[in-house]
């Protein structure tokens, strides 16, 4: 799947992550600022890898700004900002 | 003779009271976010060039961030507090004191205080009404803020006591809290503070959802705890889910007819509610959080003010928290030997503070944390805290929307919550179904020097703080 225009999900809202995705043609460049960082920093952005790549996604650069989501919200946010972001 | 002792500035008296580099101030914090006495007393003691000063204030709030320049430039080189908000928390965090800040509970500061362990050069008494020898009380004025008990210890033990005051009036002023026995020199100025930063016009419950099922888990906890009955007393915080809690309370209260004795602590509109419906014979008030409360111990005797050592000196003879039944607190992490930390944030910087926590841990008949069991995805159980600011041989239970766990050393509350049906559960079950919806957290990174001390209420070191970079 590609990603052919910018793509915004989810909120800034705490306990929720604010997902952005734009088109990339150099992989998958992931962002992450979380207010979890030291706890959950690396798990994020391997969760938010695993997304994309579930997801079809080969490039993208996407940013993310977590204000504590869960995983499973998380997950929902970049799905959203996917399917907005590959167009009709 | 000596009839007056309004000097014509901050500065005027702050010269008389003697004060030199190397001396320590006092503050207290009924004023709360609102406060202008502390800037405008260091600004001016900055000004005249004294430094190397101890500030012993009974609580820091995000205002006196101006005190942070103070630290930068040498005018204030040790602190000793009971409680620090975010913001100032933060730089202290990072490391801006050599020396380690020394924090107290409500209750082990004035004791100190009284016991010389922690003397004072010049009190400065933030006033909302005086008169002209330092007859001073909290109840009236522009900026009244009811109580001003943790101002007592101050004002009878510090060497020279400067009464700061908005409001004027004729002697005597009548209903005074701390008289003119204790007071050297008053100062008028325009405002000693900002009336909504002071109290909140309204304190509310929570609306959240998760926060009014824990709410009325607390109460059916204390409802089963055997403890509810005529002469129960009784302590909550401000926060919305120990509010709540109060409101499930009052409601079995009155619904059971159960006269308690006394509601204790920091006083909000709704233990105020709960004296009126006569839930409680008395209120023992060391600080007013709303207007509500302000007017109540303006006009209601049975609504008592009472200084920081009556509150909770554990080396007062005795004191109010010696014969609480029932307190909810809150944490911001508890671990599976029930230690409370109210210190630090999941990142281990300062935010916080035990404030009346401990005392009233150590002195309640049953303690409850109410937390809910993560707050943006960091699990409120750990394996061990990062800071222990109560001890968990304290603390009796622990509620949370998805349990209640018992500290297994008061078997009797295990019993009796398990007869009366409520989900009870082992604390580390408890620890590990937040983990599986959070996820485990990586371990806490190490942290650097000590920046603060965590001296528990009988004068022994409890913990220690490190520092966190910067961000």
């Amino acid at each position: 799947m590609e990603i052919i225009k910018r793509a915004i999900a989810g909120t800034l809202e705490s306990s929720d992550a604010y997902v952005e995705i734009e088109p990339g043609d150099s992989g998958i460049r992931c962002e992450l600022e979380s207010v979890v960082e030291q706890q959950f920093g690396d798990s994020i952005r391997r969760l938010a890898e695993e997304v994309l790549a579930d997801c079809g996604v080969k490039n993208a650069n996407i940013r993310i700004t977590d204000r504590g989501a869960l995983e499973c919200v998380i997950r929902a946010r970049i799905e959203a900002a996917v399917m907005r972001g590959k167009g009709e | 003779m000596k009839n007056n002792k309004v000097v014509s500035s901050l500065a005027e008296a702050i010269r008389l009271s003697g004060l030199k580099d190397g001396m320590t101030v006092s503050f207290h914090h009924h004023l709360r976010n609102g406060d202008h006495v502390l800037n405008m007393v260091m600004e001016e003691i900055a000004q005249m060039g004294i430094r190397d000063l101890t500030v012993n204030a009974s609580s820091l709030f995000d205002i006196h961030a101006p005190l942070l320049r103070h630290i930068e430039n040498g005018v204030v080189t040790h602190l000793k507090t009971n409680y620090m908000a975010g913001g100032i928390g933060r730089a202290i965090s990072s490391g801006i004191l050599a020396d380690p800040v020394e924090f107290r509970t409500h209750g082990g500061r004035p004791s100190d205080i009284e016991l010389g362990r922690t003397p004072i050069d010049v009190a400065f008494i933030a006033a909302p009404t005086s008169d002209p020898m330092g007859n001073c009380s909290g109840k009236y004025g522009k900026s009244a803020c009811g109580s001003l008990g943790y101002a007592f210890p101050d004002a009878m033990n510090a060497r020279q006591v400067v009464v700061i005051t908005d409001n004027l009036v004729a002697y005597p002023m009548l209903d005074w809290s701390i008289p003119e026995t204790y007071v050297d020199y008053v100062v008028a100025v325009d405002a000693i503070g900002d009336p909504s930063g002071i109290v909140s016009g309204t304190t509310r419950i929570t609306r959240d959802p998760v926060g009014l099922v824990m709410a009325d888990r607390a109460a059916q906890v204390i409802r089963h705890s055997g403890l509810l009955k005529d002469g129960f007393s009784f302590q909550t915080g401000a926060g919305g889910a120990s509010l709540a809690a109060a409101k499930y309370l009052r409601d079995i209260m009155l619904r059971e007819k159960i006269h308690g004795s006394f509601g204790s602590g920091g006083i909000t509109g709704y233990l105020v509610d709960m004296l009126n419906d006569g839930c409680f014979e008395s209120l023992m008030d060391v600080q007013c959080f709303d207007l509500k409360a302000v007017e109540s111990i303006r006009t209601n005797p049975r609504h008592q003010e009472i200084s920081a050592s009556h509150y909770a000196s554990p080396s007062a003879r005795s004191a109010v928290v010696d014969s609480l039944d029932v307190v909810i607190l809150g944490a911001t992490e508890i671990d599976t030997d029930f230690n409370v930390n109210v210190h630090t944030d999941s990142n281990g910087s300062i935010m916080g503070g035990s404030g009346g926590h401990s005392d009233t841990a150590a002195g309640a008949k049953l303690s409850m944390i109410i937390a809910p069991m993560f707050r943006a995805r960091m699990p409120i159980i750990t394996d061990r805290v990062k800071c222990i600011s109560t001890p968990g041989r304290d603390i009796d239970v622990l509620v949370t929307q998805g349990g209640i766990a018992v500290n297994p050393k008061n078997q009797e509350l295990l019993l009796r919550l398990k007869d009366a049906g409520l989900p009870v559960v082992d604390i580390h079950d408890l620890k590990e179904m937040v983990e599986r919806t959070t996820g485990t957290p990586a371990p806490a990174r190490e942290g650097g020097r000590v920046v603060a001390n965590v001296i528990y209420r009988d004068g022994t070191l409890l913990d220690t703080i490190r520092s966190v970079p910067a961000k």
